[in-house]
């Protein structure tokens, strides 16, 4: 028995040496193999915030509006096969695919919309993200239940494939606004099926219960271990979708995920960390991707605390950043920041961050603390292992140029968002990916009392600016006036820019399809595999 | 024997009861709130969550709540993945998990012992030094260290077996964790052997046999190994309890969908509900592990049963 | 016949203690000797040199331009992703983590003999509620009690360094000379719920161990004459037994260590002990593992030094054990 024992094993080790990799497998089946960082918290896209939920959701779901695989700023047809809008913009009429069908064969109406609007703003579903459908006229005051009757806000059905969206104020960029998940359909009749309209997490979005209206549809869900999507043979355009299915793979450990990428697992990673992209350099060349994406990561500071409270210090803070050595040795590959909103389409603001410490030595002496002397201890808030060596060059390049030390202190993410919603902090290492491709998504959240600020800071022209600019149809104007408000941000600096993110990961050549984009958002249904 | 078994059973209930309350009050001691994600959440929802969760009430009302729930069987809902069972989750974690620590133990077992015997057999050879010596490295080389080496050349850069992930049907995805896991245990289970087997070699009746003419074969197998695998026997039981735990690293190292994986999310979040399922399965596995081990002790050892 | 004649010196036998035939034992177990070194070597190393900072540069300081950089006349080990220097930081991480075995080792050797000779000595109900207790903490999942324990006491630790800071450092001290001693003492209190985590748990099997030595030991007949003199329990079981039980006790102590040690690392690497920018060998190991295909050198180091303590501290808790066992012949 023993004997026989052995032998099974040598058997089951021969044979286990791979013939082809899983990738080249995956090629031949059409199914797309990706990296996708985290666990998702669930694929109910009005409970969710995060962008590993939203590569999923994007799989299963479509929005208004499709995401172009080019081009950022295009609006090509999704759920709504065309629209039109009043003179100023503040009302938008939608006609949907007369072919758009759930993946139980359903019809997606207008009604379905609706439904969906109405559950988020909800005050009783407590959806995080629901401040994104406050562009909707009294949309915000539903959810803040100052009204409580649904037909007041801004949403109507006008027939069963024509919905009437009507907004607060002009919003030149609404169909693209319509591209993120937090605006996609829920189907009614499967989620009235497992509970009431506001009842969160129900089994709705479980395996064998969800239904989308995308180009895929859930076939398994195993936690920490895959999410596989297949083919969606009701989807409208059904005939143009280029893969059999999808597996994401929640692959945390950036490292890990390198290593099955290497090792034949995987057709993309999530991300690649700075370390290895020298060693991806030299021996993979063709997987490397470094491209812009659109977000800052910044400081953000406490300016109600003694000190910091005093434009002329931050400044100083912000002068004797060396942007460029930082994103050289720290975040390989990221852009050195001039301004705060990335580039977006025609809109980048003035150039004004530098690095001068003489200046900043100048005024930190004018504002009371010369040389640094008796400024007060402060310390940096960091949530991730990985923003320890950022927080570590702050803390020695201030140490160098101002004389100020800045302690470092780390908190799990959770203490960490906390003591910035409570103001319970001196200096925070931050960044912020946009939403849309708008400026308005970096530069609203600095209104007074936006859940996003957390600084204690707000100026009545910048809010002036901006909802004036809220109100200008001219889209060159627009800017125009956005720009003079970002250089009152510039100026006042509550929060210190550093620099621009650019996704460094890695694809495989066979993927086919897949072009540098802004938001990252890739439409699976545009991705194909080469075989060959 | 079963005045025994009694005894160990009440046991066993006293260990789960000492575990569930430790568990439960070290948690929530825990710092950090399973609610915080990238986005701000308004401070009206925040208090809907919380009502929700029943994490409003004071702690003693809390632990009387948990504990009747969870002898109903009722384990709850993970707080980090909203509207899960907890019986949910801790289903598809733990086949994995279980079968990682079968084949790896079932390796330490047929890789260790065998060796141990042929050490023990070849005393003070070339094959005895160099087999204790590869045992002494396994105990030595941590798992976390071993682990990621043979991702890389095997995954990595021969690309032969799989550097990361799970399969349940495919063998492929077990070899390189389970014989990391595995490795460790070997090494002590073929030391144990042999000093057990070395320890049996020397006694009177040995002499007799050889005196008699038994060959040296069968004396190890027939007469010397029962006895010689008592000490190794009895380490059976902790190396199950040094499987579990080692897990957690090999998940880590694998990314694995199992139980440690698991457990350290719950840990980073205070996933009460989770953290305090896991640890009872924990608990209850090593009480049976211990429990085989002695009745294995007893069956192989009859001097033994009092 | 040989007459032995009135001139000839007579050899008379030198008398052997137990413990000089032990040290004799070991120092013939060549294997033993030469782990004896080597970690008197790597002990000396990573405890003693670190107060020479002019010898080693500080792990922390961070040379971006000169990152990754494999081993050099500048850097032995080369240089991490931050452009710390590897040597150093494998000599302060040693620090932590055999500051860790040896003093969770104490703590928890300490706990257990007491534990254990009460036990023994005691005998009857005490007794048998003593190895109750004992068994029931045995049946827990020790790793993950620890990390549970770990991670609660985590928020106390951070007042404890400020606290300490501020003790040591004095009032309206500057703000330089504060940091420099929170450098030292962070890494220490930070650790201190570890070591209370770990040495809570870990003194099981020793309290079983010397239990059972106590009670044989408590058996024997000198004891009974020790009681019989008037001898009270305390000097008996301090002065009279738990000598005589030595032997094992040293055993099991140089065995737990390495234990511990791998314990330690366990839980740094999993990012659930020691924390950056400390280093211990664990976090190291965990660096070097995650970046060994593009700079193997991170990884080689610390598993070097690690792996060649845990060798030398089983090698010598082997010869040891060899040496005490009192059924070796004398020769």
């Amino acid at each position: 028995m023993i004997r026989s024992f052995y032998l099974f094993a040598l058997i089951l080790v021969l044979s286990a040496c791979q013939k082809e990799t899983l990738v080249e497998k995956a090629n031949r089946d059409g199914i797309f193999l990706i990296g996708n960082s985290a666990e998702p918290k669930s694929l109910d896209h009005q409970m969710v915030t995060g962008v590993p939920e939203s590569k999923i959701i994007g799989a299963i779901f479509e929005g208004l509006v499709a995401d172009h695989p080019s081009d950022d700023a295009a609006t090509p047809p999704g759920a709504a096969a065309s629209w039109t809008h009043n003179e100023d913009l503040t009302e938008w009429t939608f006609k949907l695919q007369p072919d758009g069908r759930w993946s139980d064969g359903a019809p997606v109406t207008a009604h379905d919309f609706v439904f969906s609007y109405h559950r988020m703003l909800s005050p009783a579903l407590a959806a995080p993200y629901v401040e994104m459908l406050y562009f909707i006229d009294q949309a915000a005051e539903f959810n803040r239940e100052q009204i409580t009757d649904f037909e007041k806000v801004g949403v109507k059905a006008l027939d069963d494939f024509t919905l009437l969206i009507k907004l607060k104020e002009p919003v030149p960029f609404l169909p693209s606004l319509t591209r993120h998940y937090t605006w996609f359909p829920v189907p009614r009749h499967i989620v009235l099926q497992f509970g009431e309209m506001t009842d969160r997490f129900t089994s709705w979005s479980k395996t064998g219960n969800i239904v989308g209206n995308g180009p895929f549809r859930l076939t398994e869900w195993r936690f920490h271990d895959v999410i596989e999507v297949e083919r969606n043979p009701h989807y409208w355009d059904a005939k143009n979708v280029g893969l059999n299915g999808i597996r994401f793979y929640p692959i945390e450990n950036p490292y890990t995920e390198a290593r099955a990428y290497r090792a034949g697992q995987l057709h993309t990673t999530y991300m690649l960390p700075p370390d290895l992209i020298k060693d991806v350099r030299k021996n993979e060349k063709e997987s490397l991707r470094q491209e812009p994406y659109v977000g800052t990561t910044f400081v953000r500071l406490n300016t109600t605390r003694p000190g910091l409270s005093d434009p002329r210090v931050r400044q100083a803070f912000s002068l004797t950043i060396n942007r460029a050595d930082y994103c050289n040795y720290i975040t390989e590959g990221y852009e050195p920041t001039k301004s705060f909103t990335p580039k977006m389409g025609s809109y980048l603001a003035d150039p004004v961050l530098e690095f001068n410490p003489e200046k900043a030595r100048q005024l930190l002496a004018d504002a009371g603390y010369p040389g640094g002397k008796d400024f007060p201890r402060y310390s940096i808030l960091i949530s991730k292992a990985s923003a320890r060596a950022g927080a570590e060059a702050l803390q020695a390049m201030w140490r160098e140029h101002l004389g100020i030390l800045i302690d470092i202190e780390s908190k799990d993410w959770g203490s960490y968002i906390t003591a910035q919603q409570t103001l319970d902090f001196d200096m925070a290492s931050a960044g912020w990916i946009g939403d849309y491709l708008d400026p308005t998504t970096f530069l609203n959240m600095w209104t007074k009392g936006n859940g996003n600020n957390n600084t204690g800071w707000s100026n009545e022209k910048f809010e002036q600016l901006l909802s004036q600019a809220a109100q200008q149809a001219d889209p060159d104007e627009r800017f125009r006036i956005m720009k003079e408000a970002e250089a009152i941000l510039l100026n006042e600096q509550p929060i210190l820019p550093i620099s621009w993110y650019v996704r460094n990961y890695l694809l495989r050549p066979e993927v086919k399809g897949w072009h540098p984009l802004l938001l990252d958002n890739h439409p699976w249904k545009n991705i194909s595999l080469d075989a060959n | 024997m079963l005045r025994y078994l009694i005894n160990r059973l009440l046991q066993g209930v006293i260990v789960m009861i000492v575990l569930f309350t430790l568990t439960f009050f070290l948690v929530k001691a825990l710092p950090g709130s399973p609610f915080k994600t990238e986005k701000a959440i308004p401070e009206h929802i925040q208090a809907r969550m919380n009502a929700y969760y029943g994490l409003d009430q004071p702690l003693p009302v809390q632990f009387a709540k948990r504990a009747t729930n969870i002898l109903k069987g009722d384990f709850g809902s993970s707080l980090r993945l909203e509207g899960r069972e907890v019986t949910e989750i801790i289903g598809q974690a733990f086949p994995v998990s279980l079968q990682l620590g079968l084949v790896a133990i079932t390796l330490a077992i047929f890789v260790g012992v065998p060796l141990g015997v042929i050490a023990a057999w070849k005393k003070n050879s070339i094959l005895d030094y160099s087999t204790m010596a590869i045992a002494m490295t396994g105990i030595c080389l941590p798992s976390f260290v071993i682990g990621p080496i043979l991702a890389d050349r095997f995954g990595q850069k021969w690309e032969i077996l799989p550097a990361m992930g799970w399969s349940n049907l495919n063998p492929l995805f077990w070899i390189l964790p389970s014989i990391t896991l595995g490795l460790g245990s070997a090494a002590y289970l073929s030391r144990l052997t042999r000093a057990g087997m070395l320890d049996t070699l020397s006694q009177d009746f040995v002499r007799t046999a050889r005196a008699k003419g038994v060959s040296q074969k069968n004396i190890l197998i027939r007469h010397c190994l029962r006895g010689g695998l008592t000490p190794a026997v009895a380490y059976i039981g902790p190396a199950f309890a040094g499987i579990i735990s080692g897990s957690l690293v090999i998940e880590s190292v694998f990314a694995l969908p199992g139980l440690g994986t698991h457990f350290i999310k719950a840990i980073e979040t205070g996933d009460e509900p989770v953290l305090t399922g896991i640890v009872l399965l924990f608990g209850i596995l090593i009480i049976l592990a211990n429990f085989a081990t002695d009745i294995l002790g007893y069956w192989l050892n009859p001097r033994l049963r009092s | 016949m040989s007459a032995i004649t009135a001139n000839a010196p007579v050899a008379v036998e030198k008398g052997a203690s137990l413990w000089g035939d032990a040290a004799h034992r070991l120092i013939k177990n060549r294997a033993a000797t030469i782990s004896l070194f080597v970690l008197a070597i790597i002990f000396v190393a990573c405890l003693v040199l670190p107060f020479f900072p002019s010898l080693i540069p500080d792990p922390n300081i961070q040379d971006l331009p000169g990152k990754n950089s494999p081993p050099s006349a500048a850097h032995p080990f080369g240089t991490d992703h931050l452009g710390r220097d590897i040597f150093s930081r494998v000599l302060y991480g040693g620090r932590i983590t055999i500051a860790v075995g040896l003093i969770t080792t104490s703590v928890s050797v300490t706990l257990g003999v007491l534990w254990g000779a009460i036990a023994g000595y005691v005998r009857g109900y005490v007794d048998d509620f003593m190895m109750r207790i004992v068994d029931i903490l045995y049946a827990l999942p020790f790793l993950v009690i620890v990390i549970l324990l770990g991670k609660t006491i985590e928020p106390w630790t951070t007042t404890l360094t400020d606290d300490t800071v501020g003790l040591i450092v004095g009032q309206g001290a500057s703000v330089i000379a504060e940091n420099k001693t929170r450098t030292w003492v962070e890494p220490i209190t930070t650790l201190v719920p570890l070591f209370l985590a770990i040495g809570a748990l870990s003194w099981l099997t020793v309290s079983r161990i010397v239990r059972a030595q106590v009670r044989n030991v408590a058996s024997q007949d000198f004891v009974e004459a020790s009681r019989s003199l008037g001898l009270g329990h305390f000097t008996i079981l301090f002065k009279h037994i738990l000598p005589n039980s030595l032997g094992p006790i040293i055993v099991y102590t140089t065995l737990t260590i390495p234990g511990i040690m791998l314990f330690e690392a366990t839980l740094s690497f999993l990012g659930l002990g020691v924390k950056a920018p400390n280093s211990s060998w664990g976090i190291l190991i965990s660096e070097g593992a995650d970046r060994m295909s593009a700079n193997f050198w991170l990884l080689f180091f610390p598993s070097l030094f690690f792996a060649a303590t845990l060798f030398a501290l089983n090698f010598l808790g082997d010869g040891l054990r060899d040496a005490l066992d009192p059924k070796s012949s004398k020769d």
